[in-house]
């Protein structure tokens, strides 16, 4: 019996669903607004790179919700794992190769994440991606290095002040200009690296935000192997 | 672009035959490896599909974070599956 109505509601379902995507014409383009973004973008928001003009300036509000998101599942975490004695990691020390190797690399790695995130509006990539590749740096000396340590007061500073700083550029918006996350700055020439007004500022905050979360749910993470 | 062509279908194979090894696999471990070599091709595919700021982030997320929470959680539960 409950199999039946669980048949007859996927289909009632499956019929809605079919019924709002038979009209939508497939493979043929019917919208203005992605044409106008294509056009329009580097005049109304000085970045070079679109998908960074759509992502932070056209939908900049998004950005702030997967901010919120991603500091409210770190911050989730951090409290489930939460340990009042400061554990410590018991992975073994990785090979010698293993260990002079990353010690080369990790520099390297940080200096390419804050690339990507520094030059979000010129070329691809931004603060997300910026702040994983960080990320993956730390995680790379986590395991290489018993004793390589994080400072977990510090993280918290930078993805507190990180973040209050996304929000204080949308209200400088708010008071200055007419809505919120407004470009207030100038917006310079473009294919440059000052330009684009606060589109650099935002994701260069999103990427210490990103980066300094990702590495204390890792850091938090990697503490609770026995 | 002829070759161009066949790069692609040959890293769609791969990317098949990776997810394929990914689910039938019983030992969990290897069958994170297998993930992770999904996103390794994906990544790929994404660049040559002129995404390069999702291949981006394909290759942190995908290869390296998810892996080693998908290692750590089969490091406190169960390595096997049954």
């Amino acid at each position: 019996m409950r199999k039946v109505i669980a048949v007859l509601l996927l289909g009632i379902f499956g019929y809605y669903i079919f019924a709002l995507f038979v009209n939508v014409p497939f493979g043929v383009r019917h919208d203005n607004v992605g044409q106008h973004y294509l056009e329009h973008s580097v005049q109304e928001t000085g970045a070079v790179n679109i998908v960074t003009a759509i992502v932070v300036s056209h939908r900049g509000f998004d950005t702030l919700g997967e901010v919120t998101v991603l500091f409210l599942a770190a911050t989730g975490l951090g409290a489930i794992l939460y340990d009042k004695k400061g554990k410590k990691r018991r992975l073994q020390n990785a090979s010698l190769i293993v260990k002079v190797a990353s010690k080369l690399i990790y520099p390297l790695i940080i200096l390419l994440g804050a690339y990507v995130f520094v030059h979000g509006h010129l070329t691809p990539g931004g603060g997300f991606q910026g702040g994983a590749i960080i990320a993956t740096g730390v995680l790379l000396m986590f395991i290489s290095y018993r004793r390589f340590e994080t400072n977990h007061n510090a993280l918290s500073w930078v993805e507190s002040l990180a973040g209050m700083t996304f929000v204080t550029i949308g209200l400088a918006g708010l008071i200055w200009g007419t809505s919120f996350l407004q470009n207030i700055l100038p917006l310079g020439t473009p294919n440059t690296l000052l330009s684009a007004g606060v589109i650099p500022l935002i994701y260069i905050a999103v990427g210490f935000k990103v980066g300094a979360e990702l590495t204390a749910l890792l850091d938090n993470m990697l503490k609770t192997i026995k | 672009m002829e070759w161009m062509t066949f790069l692609v279908i040959g890293l769609i194979i791969l990317l098949i035959i990776a997810a394929v090894f990914a689910i039938t696999q019983k030992d969990l471990i290897l069958a994170v490896i297998g993930a992770s070599a999904v996103s390794v091709v994906l990544s790929i595919l994404f660049y040559i599909l002129q995404a390069p700021d999702v291949a981006l982030t394909e290759a942190a997320i995908g290869v390296a974070l998810t892996t080693i929470i998908f290692v750590i959680t089969i490091k406190k539960t169960k390595r096997y599956e049954e």
